[in-house]
């Protein structure tokens, strides 16, 4: 398992990254923490001809807060993620997805922008991202944008980046202090991918809900995002049947392929267990302030 | 520290001899990286060599166009078929009696099969090169299912050897029929199922699986053209046999090829065969005169040298309506895949299978394996387990869990009915088998308090009420296993591999100054032979273990062997061990005879010497000894103190053992968690008790992967699906359950020390724990047998098709 | 064939200054062109661990990553980790004591990936041992002995009497 050739760059900045991308178009790829281009590019699933490294440019590395949101770089690594205090205080849910990533190894190289970027239906921040209702800044010749999660994912490894757009940084508006959040993840064995998952984030007035957000990672051709079974939600007290509900209309929407992590019918019903756990979960956070 | 105050205590301790928890020697290397392994070699002048493997499970090759390849620089050649022809070197015999293709000749028989051999400067070039290899192929239909084999118009895989009604192990029955092998008695056992009170019937079949060593097979084929001699450097764990078949296939005279088998990194089974990366490796050395280095990827290790299991077992049990059993009858369908490439002794299509009778006094039975060719992957090695007893093990003590459940009877108790009684050994099994010595019935008890086996039973009760009740969704399964393992391959009168004689050598040598080093025909793979060989040796001759190296894998200076698998190590090689020691030792006694001036009749062994008996104070350690062996030996005596032995078992030992699981399953998700596994095996003699514990920890881990959810699979195309580590479950240190170990002693009678060998047993015994208490789990909601592995989502299927 | 990029790494203490073709992945440059054989290639698609280092402080997959990334990085392969004096380290003599390894091809890994563990969370538990070495594949063990070794080593730094005892 070699890769094929390609000419190495390690960018300073992003713009020298952007222009590099611009300059060679569909030949070039970024890096980042490598772990899902590498293993493509030793399986000559993926040969790009020049190689953008991102690694070096030091702007893509920090978390920070800004306004009402927290600032996560693009190449913040999910070991960065799970040691941040800020996200620890703020943003629990980012932390506790990192750990469910991979393993340690991998963490320490795998970055939240890479995560979210590629495209891939099995990544897991994608979904807490919609659920967060994150916007992903995006840097390419033309400028800077943001672009919704929401409305990142247009099929497997395909997003709303343009050609030579790079992923800068997310925006995670921060939830409330004392939200609920949940990210329960059925796989077979530490570094799998999802057999089904499902993202939570909700608040509770008055032992009610006030406000939720579900999402799904692998269970489709790109993240999804459950509103009508969040929806359904606000105003319950996620009694038994208001949870079965939601997981009906979360499986709903589901179309998971069959793999090794079972058929269809398997990963579908995973889907609302998964809903149905991460909402329990969310809401005992949510009902002890954590 | 003065040595006349040394206790006898101290002398025996200072010795770290047999039953001590004697610190591994090879971790000094390998905690430092120091190890020695295979692909660590490089060689001046070193090329590699890599395959052009095929896309399709089943086609025929129309063109290979290498000229694109053997353009790029750095490519030296391109090997394929018509290349290997004139050498008589493009098929090769396998171990079971049938030819396997060393590159496709004109036609691919599986996914990933070997089509050219890419040299090059060096792995990334060769990788390159590979890619530029064209191959134009002409599909042809796809046979998977092992029960569409033998239909008539099943397609006809093995053309070449079309009109061949007789192979290597009897009548073709069909054009992808190998062989049908039976054993027992039919009529005597039909008789009996006719008188049966009960009968219990199951098609149990036990996945395709793979062994899976971290490390792959690879060799440095290295050719001197100007000696006219061949050095292989390669992961094997039967050196001798390699050098052997690579005398006869290349014709290169034996004592000009050197085999090395340097640090292994795990084997499991899976490099005892003869693969094509080694006989391309030794024909790109011999034409480009360099050395070739071949290292297989992961995806190639999965999918293509070997793999083991895939045996469909259809299972009866007559017994009367007490719980005794009274006949056994199982009907095996063994998927060979493209060729019969089986690792068994030669004369044992279906291995040992015949140990099918498990631990229990059947009075009679019958076997018949029949064997069928598929477009999958040749093998059928012995994965951490004695040639197909795996199998056999899974079969019976699953059945025996069947007949309980219908019988309403614990299946600890319906054990403990029919167990081979202590006073019956040695038992004749009705298929076969002569067993050396055994206490089940202790052992078993010993388990069953050792967890508690009542309460758990109660708990069980307790919970499968609850559940009823609709308060949990979890439901919880109680595994029990008790197997008897055959190991120790073995007698020449009936095992062999290609005419060789399967048994095992030691040679030890002392040196003038009491320090010894010894060779044998055995070969680590992570067992610390390195530590255990000098333990016997210790404890035979008074040696201290640390003044003892043990040296293996170097064909030049160890004697012959058959190598390491089957857990014959101990049983044979152990065996020849102590026997050299023995004749070492009564070399010895007439030299310390001459040196106290006493008959040898007068002196008795004391841990480190001979004494004058009736008068301790007159002594010779072993250490004099061996001076007086080469500087002052009796007159007529020659001089030195070393002896080999090639040791040919009486007989196979019979290790066993009682493992109890206890499980609990989440039928919504389907997800399984073990609570607590318990696991006594007694393997005879113990001969370092921290080593026996290691391996069973590694074992049950390997048992655990096997029956939870390991698979090779291929889908209806041919393609094999799984064959990465994602896929492929390996458990990691999360998943994996914490064991408990626990042990009897009952010696092997026919065994110079009485050692059985363990290293396979925990897998033998943990496969059918594992799935016994998954399906126990589920008995009370009407499940008869669930098929692995039991992965998540089939134990929800499962929960699903029960209405949970 | 693309040109060669120079690369300089500090491995072992020792300063490295190399021209490496891109691809180059990190595990054969260590083990070919430096001769650091201790890392192992167990499955080359990272699941395996066999290859990992410490680079930086932080353990990394080396058959997933190129060379050319590890540019002026410090990296301490197994061969780094015995004491001065060439004795084994605490680590490594644990995983002796506790049977920690069986045929050593994953024992530079998990040590290496034990060693970063430790540093981060200097008294682990059973299961913070398991989560910590997750990246790690043994087919030989069964990760008890391991999960020993390591609480064996943490004890022994931590100057407090072990628990542990190999079985």
């Amino acid at each position: 398992m070699i890769p094929g050739t390609f000419v190495y760059h390690r960018p300073g900045t992003v713009q020298e990254a952007v222009a590099l991308l611009a300059d060679h178009g569909e030949e070039a790829r970024p890096l980042a923490g490598g772990h899902s281009l590498i293993p493509m590019m030793k399986l000559r699933m993926a040969a790009p001809e020049h190689l953008v490294d991102l690694r070096g440019i030091g702007a893509l590395k920090t978390i920070a807060e800004d306004g009402g949101d927290i600032v996560i770089g693009a190449a913040v690594t999910q070991a960065q993620a799970i040691a941040s205090d800020l996200l620890a205080a703020r943003l629990p849910i980012i932390r506790g997805t990192a750990l469910q990533i991979a393993d340690p190894q991998i963490r320490y190289l795998g970055t939240l922008g890479g995560n979210v970027a590629n495209g891939d239906p099995g990544n897991d921040m994608p979904a807490v991202m919609q659920c967060l209702g994150a916007r992903y800044v995006a840097e390419g010749p033309d400028g800077v944008r943001e672009i919704p999660a929401a409305e990142f994912y247009l099929g497997p490894y395909a997003t709303a980046l343009a050609p030579a757009e790079i992923l800068t940084a997310i925006r995670v508006p921060a939830p409330p202090a004392g939200h609920g959040w949940a990210y329960e993840k059925l796989k077979r064995k530490v570094g799998d991918y999802a057999t089904a998952a499902a993202a939570v984030v909700l608040t509770l007035a008055a032992g009610k809900v006030a406000t939720c957000a579900i999402a799904l990672t692998n269970l489709g051709p790109t993240p999804l995002l459950a509103n009508a079974a969040a929806a359904g939600l606000v105003g319950s007290n996620l009694a038994p049947a208001d949870v079965k509900a939601a997981a009906d209309a979360a499986k709903a929407i589901t179309d998971p392929a069959g793999d090794g992590r079972g058929p269809p019918a398997y990963r579908r019903e995973m889907a609302g267990v998964m809903v149905a756990r991460a909402l329990t979960r969310a809401a005992q956070r949510a009902a002890n302030g954590a | 520290m003065n040595e006349m105050v040394i206790t006898r205590e101290q002398r025996e301790a200072r010795l770290e001899g047999m039953g001590c928890k004697r610190k591994r020697v090879e971790d000094i290397r390998f905690t430092q990286g120091k190890g020695n392994y295979v692909d660590d070699l490089k060689l001046p002048g070193m090329l590699h060599g890599d395959f052009v493997r095929s896309q399709y499970g089943h086609a025929r090759i129309k063109r290979i166009d290498a000229a694109k390849a053997r353009a790029l620089p750095g490519v030296i050649a391109v090997l394929t078929a018509d290349d290997l022809k004139p050498l008589g070197l493009h098929w090769m015999p396998t171990l079971a009696g049938d030819v396997q293709a060393v590159l496709a000749d004109g036609k691919v028989h599986f996914q990933n099969q070997e089509i050219a051999f890419v040299v090059a400067e060096n792995r990334y070039v060769a990788d390159d090169a590979i890619q530029l290899v064209e191959v134009e192929y002409e599909e042809l239909p796809v046979l998977v299912d092992p029960f569409k084999a033998l239909d008539p118009d099943a397609p006809e895989l093995r053309p070449d050897l079309a009109g061949k009604t007789v192979g290597a192990h009897g009548p073709r029955k069909h054009h992808n029929h190998i062989f049908e092998w039976t054993v027992g008695d039919r009529a005597a056992t039909d008789e009996a199922f006719n008188r049966a009170d009960v009968t219990i019937k199951e098609m149990i079949s036990y996945q395709r699986v793979h062994p899976s060593p971290l490390e792959t097979c690879q060799c440095v084929a290295s050719f001197d053209k100007i000696k006219g001699e061949l050095t292989v450097h390669g992961t094997f764990q039967a050196p001798h046999v390699i050098r052997t078949v690579a005398s006869l296939l290349s014709k290169i005279p034996e004592h000009k090829i050197h085999v090395v088998a340097p640090d292994i990194g795990g084997g499991f089974g899976n490099k005892v065969g003869a693969y094509s990366g080694y006989i391309c490796a030794i024909v790109a050395t011999i034409v480009t005169g360099q050395p070739v280095k071949w290292v297989e990827d992961r995806i190639e290790n999965l999918s293509t040298t070997s793999f083991a299991r895939d045996y469909h077992m259809t299972t009866e049990i007559a017994a009367t309506k007490d719980g005794k059993v009274t006949g056994l009858r199982v009907h095996v369908l063994a998927d060979h895949g493209a060729f019969d490439a089986c690792a068994d002794p030669s004369k044992w299509p279906a291995g040992f299978f015949n140990i099918v009778t498990g631990s229990y006094d059947f009075p009679v039975a019958h076997l018949a394996v029949d064997g069928v060719y598929t477009n999958k992957a040749p093998g059928g090695v012995a994965y951490r387990c004695s040639f197909r007893v795996t199998e056999a093990a899974y079969c019976i003590e699953r059945a025996m869990d069947i007949l309980a459940h219908k019988l309403g009877l614990d299946p600890a108790e319906l054990r403990l009915r029919n167990f081979v009684r202590r006073d019956q050994f040695p038992y004749q099994s009705a298929l076969g088998w002569e067993y050396d010595s055994g206490d089940y019935d202790t052992a078993m008890r010993k388990a069953m308090d050792a967890v508690g086996y009542a309460e758990l039973r109660a708990e069980q009760a307790r919970r499968r009420e609850a559940f009823r009740r609709g308060e949990t969704r979890e439901i919880m399964g109680i595994g029990v296993s008790f197997f008897t393992e055959i190991v120790g391959a073995g007698p020449s009168k009936n095992c062999d591999i290609l005419g060789v004689a399967m048994f095992d050598s030691a040679e030890i040598r002392i040196h003038p100054t009491g320090s010894i080093i010894a060779r044998m025909g055995s070969k680590s793979q992570g067992q610390g032979h390195e530590t255990t060989w000098a333990q016997i040796i210790a404890t035979e001759l008074g040696i201290p273990a640390d003044d003892i190296m043990i040296e293996e894998g170097n064909t030049d200076t160890a004697p012959y062997g058959l190598g390491t698998y089957g857990s014959r190590s101990t049983p044979v090689t152990g065996a020849a061990i102590a026997m050299a020691a023995r004749k070492i030792k009564a070399k010895a006694q007439m030299i310390a005879a001459h040196l106290l001036e006493v008959s040898e009749y007068d002196l008795e062994w004391d841990i480190d010497g001979f004494r004058v008996k009736g008068n301790p104070e007159r002594a010779k350690t072993m250490k004099e000894i061996a001076w007086a062996a080469y500087n002052s030996p009796p007159p007529g005596l020659e001089p030195g103190l070393e002896a080999v032995n090639y040791y040919d078992p009486p007989n196979m030992t019979y290790p066993f053992g009682a493992y109890i699981c206890v499980m609990d399953i989440d039928v919504d998700t389907g997800v399984a968690t073990t609570r607590r596994f318990y696991a006594l095996d007694d393997c005879g003699t113990r001969i370092n008790p921290m080593i026996i514990e290691g391996q069973v920890h590694g074992g049950l881990t390997e048992a655990f992967a096997i029956a939870m959810g390991q698979e090779i699979r291929y889908d209806e195309l041919g393609n094999v699906i799984g064959a990465s580590f994602m896929d492929f479950f390996l458990p990691t240190a999360v998943e994996t359950p914490v064991w408990e170990t626990d042990f009897t002693v009952t010696p092997s009678p026919h065994h110079p020390i009485g050692a059985k060998g363990v290293g396979e047993s925990p897998n033998v015994g943990g496969v059918p724990c594992f799935s016994n208490a998954v399906n126990d789990a589920f008995s009370f909601l009407g499940a008869t047998h669930i098929q692995m592995p039991h992965d998540a989502w089939r134990l929800w299927q499962a929960a699903q098709d029960l209405g949970a | 064939m693309t040109d060669q990029i120079p690369i300089s790494i500090t491995v072992n203490g020792r300063s490295v200054r190399r021209f490496v073709d891109p691809r180059l992945l990190l595990i054969h440059f260590l083990r070919e062109d430096l001769g650091l054989t201790g890392a192992h290639i167990g499955c080359e698609t990272s699941h395996c661990g066999a290859c990992t280092v410490d680079l930086d402080g932080m353990s990394v997959k080396s058959c997933t990553m190129f060379a050319a990334q590890a540019d002026g990085a410090t990296i301490t392969t197994i061969e780094g980790m015995a004491n001065p004096d060439g004795t084994l380290s605490v680590l490594q003599e644990s995983f002796r004591q506790m049977h920690g390894l069986q045929c050593g091809y994953c024992t530079p890994g998990m040590i290496m990936r034990a060693s970063v563990l430790l540093r981060e969370n200097p008294d682990p538990t059973d299961d913070e041992v398991r989560q910590g070495i997750a990246g790690n594949l043994c087919r030989c063990t069964g990760y008890q002995n391991i999960v020993k070794a390591v609480r064996h080593a943490a004890a022994v730094i931590n100057g407090r009497p072990s628990q542990e005892a190999a079985e």
